[in-house]
């Protein structure tokens, strides 16, 4: 009943019961409303699985089909029979395995008495409505596995955010110290310019790095996404610093006077009491390096074998552009991990958005 | 005693600059550098290709671009066509959504909570393959659903062609891009969490309803939650490209008909495909001067309608 809050003042009135009939009502009817939009919201996802769950005959059905649906059979004398609802000349309709087809005229067995004589139906068996059975394709998931080479594009991935986001912090946590505890002459203008860097576009600084990093040859290597890395970001530089000047500066003070020097303070003091801000950090980064594409894209033209995940999926929708249940199979398969990971880290990571986006 | 607090400055300036260092090298050497550079490129007709016959050659590329090439202009107005289009879609359905989720009366926050959230985990790229399986005209669901549900004949070749359409396809990418709205959403209901309930209070003795609640009191005070996100979005938007490009590298960049030929696809195609980096240059350089116009632009707007409450 904690939904009751706004009953207050009418209580007074003595009219509770029916305020907390209509406040329940109205909570009825949120409730429903946003359970409709969150089902429209994810129904592509749904899409997705039950697409990818579909052979091909299943999914070029002329018949539309949501879910994976294969005609139900049973086994009749090493024969496998197709079930069809057949309607009988006594009004009734029954669950009949079909013998031979035809036009006119069709022959079936009755399932549930297997010693019976083959029973005649008269009619076109195309106008009969077959019985069906949920037959996913588990196999498919399989299939796109291997195609797509996940094991590859995992590695790749995992090398790639778990260097990148070491580098991250080591070099974000760094600069955020310095300007979360240190005054030192220019500090706001050089603040604002690592906030102006957050919205600057990539693209008016690639061309000419793209060049550089051709001709010390490192394009078509891990390289040029990684050095980048060691040198901060603003946007990590902004999430550390806020949470580093939330952290009492009696804690440096006190570790001053036992002779700490600045060193020593960022990583026995700070460090320690950040760990939260950096655990969203990283989690950030992760999930960003799962998602990179472009400069990805860029850097590692040409070479397959050093794709990361989204590349990967991109290049690989292209290929397989005419297997739509295989397209579907990898696209879930790049979705599950960080869906997972997001589950058991959301309190961590919903909180770093929330300190990374409000309080600018 | 005077001395020894200018040591004390002196040693904590000191501290500071090496702490920061790593930032500063960094800024000049992948920022500043590489825009003056990108600067000087745009004057050239670098090919890297042939990087020996590279020239300088004036504002040759600036008059191609402004006055020579017919992609130009339309490739600004379809990244700000889309821009126009997408915005209001994922920063209403956001705000709608965080509205809802901040609601006394709805049950199980919480989840409700996460599974909005759920979708921005997808990577862009599944999602977009995701969203044109559903939008297919041919097998997709929401066209059937159409057909199934209103009889309006949506099925098929002749059907709806969301992904086929150059009027659709914007909606259809908005619609990616709304599984990509997490972050903002999460944003604006913290910024709603943090508005104190005495301004509602104080507009229900008033006898203020809903609508001129949401007006005069949550809009204000969360306008400066949506001043920072506009920002971010807009320039997100200005480099609008892995969604058509993924969805268009097997036929020919721009389909439908050029329809996703945005700025930022331009400038890879000149760039990378075509391999001209001085014309390259001179596209990323359009792409940043209109950042930098909508950023200042909105820095400026924002006194007429950012709301920072006694903070400054």
């Amino acid at each position: 009943m904690g939904v009751l809050r706004g009953g207050k003042i009418m209580e007074a009135t003595g009219r509770i019961s029916s305020v907390k009939r209509v406040n329940s009502l109205k909570a009825a009817g949120i409730t429903a409303a946003v359970i409709f939009t969150l089902a429209l919201f994810l129904m592509p996802l749904a899409y997705g699985i039950a697409t990818a769950l579909k052979s091909p005959n299943q999914a070029a059905s002329a018949e539309f089909r949501v879910l994976p649906l294969s005609p139900a059979q049973i086994e009749q004398n090493g024969q496998k029979l197709d079930l069809f609802q057949v309607p009988l000349p006594d009004g009734s309709v029954k669950t009949l395995a079909m013998i031979q087809r035809g036009r006119q005229m069709s022959t079936f067995a009755d399932p549930a008495n297997p010693t019976a004589p083959p029973l005649e139906w008269k009619g076109n068996w195309r106008t009969l409505t077959p019985e069906l059975r949920l037959d996913p394709q588990w196999g498919n998931f399989v299939t796109s596995w291997q195609a797509i080479d996940f094991v590859n594009l995992l590695k790749n991935t995992l090398f790639y955010a778990g260097v990148s986001t070491f580098g991250i912090l080591l070099s974000s946590s760094f600069v955020a110290y310095g300007f979360a505890r240190f005054r030192f002459p220019g500090r706001n203008v050089a603040f604002v310019l690592v906030l102006a860097t957050m919205i600057l576009p990539n693209m008016i600084t690639l061309i000419p790095t793209y060049t550089f990093f051709f001709s010390i040859g490192w394009v078509g290597s891990w390289l040029p996404l990684l050095v980048p890395a060691f040198f901060a970001n603003g946007f990590n530089i902004f999430l550390l610093r806020q949470f580093f000047m939330g952290i009492p500066r009696e804690l440096d003070e006190a570790a001053k006077i036992d002779g700490a020097g600045p060193l020593r303070t960022l990583y026995q003091v700070i460090l320690p009491q950040a760990v939260p801000a950096l655990v969203a950090a990283g989690l950030f980064n992760f999930f960003y390096c799962w998602n990179d594409y472009f400069l990805p894209l860029i850097y590692l033209a040409g070479h397959p074998a050093l794709y990361p995940i989204s590349v990967g999926l991109s290049a690989f929708s292209t290929q397989y552009v005419i297997y739509p249940y295989l397209v579907q199979s990898a696209s879930i398969l790049a979705s599950l991990l960080p869906i997972i990971i997001f589950f058991f880290t959301r309190r961590f990571f919903m909180e770093g958005v929330v300190l990374a986006g409000v309080d600018k | 005693m005077k001395l020894r607090t200018n040591q004390q400055e002196r040693s904590e300036h000191r501290w500071g600059l090496v702490f920061i260092a790593p930032w500063i090298i960094g800024f000049l050497a992948f920022n500043i550098a590489p825009m003056i550079a990108s600067l000087g490129f745009t004057f050239t007709n670098y090919n890297p290709a042939n990087p020996d016959k590279t020239q300088f050659i004036g504002l040759t590329q600036w008059i191609r671009a402004f006055t020579e090439d017919p992609e130009t202009y339309p490739a600004i107005l379809k990244t700000l066509l889309f821009s126009a289009i997408c915005l209001p879609i994922t920063f209403g359905s956001a705000l709608a959504v965080a509205l809802v989720l901040n609601s006394k009366r709805l049950l199980g926050k919480s989840l409700f909570q996460t599974l909005f959230f759920l979708p921005t985990m997808i990577p862009t790229i599944a999602a977009a393959l995701i969203w044109t399986g559903i939008l297919n005209s041919q097998t997709g669901w929401v066209n059937v659903f159409i057909e199934k549900l209103t009889g309006f004949h949506a099925v098929g070749s002749d059907g709806i062609p969301w992904t086929t359409s150059p009027y659709l396809i914007y909606f259809t990418y908005s619609l990616v891009s709304l599984w990509g709205m997490g972050n903002t959403m999460i944003i604006f209901l913290a910024g709603l969490q943090n508005i104190s309930v005495e301004l509602y209070e104080a507009a229900d003795i008033d006898g203020a309803g809903w609508w001129a609640q949401l007006r005069r009191i949550t809009l204000p005070m969360l306008s400066p939650v949506i001043f920072f996100n506009l920002i971010i979005a807009l320039i997100g938007l200005l480099q609008y490209f892995a969604v058509p490009f993924t969805l268009n590298q097997g036929r020919g960049l721009g389909f439908p008909d050029g329809a996703s030929n945005f700025l930022a696809v331009d400038f890879y195609a000149q760039s990378f495909a075509f391999a001209n980096m001085g014309y390259g240059a001179v596209l990323a350089w359009v792409i940043f001067l209109f950042g930098l116009a909508f950023s200042l632009l909105l820095f400026w707007s924002q006194k007429k309608w950012v709301y920072y409450g006694g903070e400054k």
